[in-house]
């Protein structure tokens, strides 16, 4: 950056920013990351994952809520059928993701859109759409995201493990709760007014029903599907509706709440 | 440090189905122009699936799990996101402790 001689130093300028602005959208999470991947770890080590094993799953994996899932279906022998369903259903919210996001990412060459969109979650995402709408989302910007959060997960993954038995009983600290007060916290970031109140509860009454009746991991699906339909009733306009009444709406963009 | 190969199979799969996941948007974007009511149900989707996956947690473990939750949504119409994770945490083990 200092180095007067590089070819174009208002370039290396910018994309030094973007790193710097980017890392500091992602810090707050990657923060808020440190305790749920410990307990993430110390979690896999209960169920008998080794160190190795719970390292993996988040470099590879990367996505907390469907990790969670699948720690909490880990037995002997694994079932491994339950457990790809029940990921697959928790991370199918990134089909729309990555499709609302894909039109925003000009700026990267295709070998970084399939890169970088490994390093999708909810997150990242979020910053990004938020991003978006104010500036041209840079490579710079994902990958500084993509850099700093993975980071924090993966090494709080891996020491939660190694910590596992010392940490004792994660109930005991309240650890096992983080998981669901973040959840509560991203939510809030995706409220857009009386619709998203109707989601709320169809999901959360639901899934709790079905938790409690048909188990695991079915309330996902019927919570998410009574959710997403409650949103399209509640919306306003007429029922049968393909007309872009809604097209004009800026309500597009994720508004994340304040998490600078 | 070793990995069972059950496990690796199960961790493979797992990254298999999520990669895809996170790709299939981009040969979907452009094709996606939704408006009206299926943008709204579009929209729903993350909150209501975040909603679905803590319900057990939240709904159906125990009243003060239930009360931590609510206090932890009050928090998070105002402050910060990991406030609202120290806040709901404090307040879960609060609580059980009241309960117990």
């Amino acid at each position: 950056m200092h180095d007067r001689a590089q070819p174009m130093p208002s370039r290396s300028k910018a994309r030094a920013r973007e790193w710097r602005a980017g890392i500091a959208a992602i810090a707050p999470v990657a923060i808020a990351a440190i305790p749920i991947g410990l307990l993430l770890g110390a979690l896999c080590s209960a169920k008998g994952l080794t160190i190795a094993e719970a390292g993996l799953m988040s470099v590879l994996v990367f996505a907390g809520g469907s990790q969670f899932a699948a720690v909490e279906l880990w037995t002997t022998p694994v079932p491994v059928a339950a457990i790809v369903f029940s990921t697959l259903l928790i991370n199918a919210r990134h089909v729309l993701m990555s499709a609302s996001l894909t039109p925003k990412t000009g700026l990267f060459s295709p070998l970084q859109r399939y890169l970088g969109f490994h390093f999708l979650t909810d997150e990242t995402w979020a910053l990004a759409e938020r991003r978006a709408a104010t500036a041209p989302l840079t490579p710079a910007y994902w990958f500084a995201m993509a850099t700093v959060l993975p980071t924090a997960w993966v090494g709080s993954t891996l020491a939660g493990a190694a910590a596992g038995s010392l940490l004792g009983n994660p109930r005991s600290i309240g650890a096992d709760f983080a998981f669901t007060a973040l959840f509560i916290g991203l939510i809030a970031g995706f409220w857009k007014g009386r619709s998203t109140a109707a989601t709320i509860a169809a999901s959360g009454g639901t899934a709790a029903l079905t938790y409690l009746t048909l188990g695991p991991p079915w309330h996902v699906a019927a919570g998410a599907l009574a959710g997403i339909a409650a949103a399209y009733v509640t919306a306003p306009g007429p029922l049968d509706s393909d007309v872009p009444a809604a097209e004009a709406a800026p309500a597009s963009q994720a508004p994340v709440h304040d998490m600078e | 440090m070793s990995i069972d190969s059950s496990a690796l199979i199960a961790i493979l799969a797992m990254a298999a189905v999520t990669y895809l996941t996170r790709i299939a948007g981009i040969a979907l974007a452009g094709r996606l122009a939704l408006s009206g009511r299926a943008k709204a149900a579009f929209d729903a989707i993350p909150p209501a699936v975040l909603v679905a996956v803590i319900a057990p947690s939240a709904l159906a473990t125990g009243w003060p799990e239930t009360a931590a939750a609510g206090i932890a949504a009050l928090s998070a119409t105002r402050l910060p996101l990991l406030v609202t994770v120290a806040i709901g945490v404090l307040a879960v083990v609060g609580l059980r402790a009241l309960a117990a």
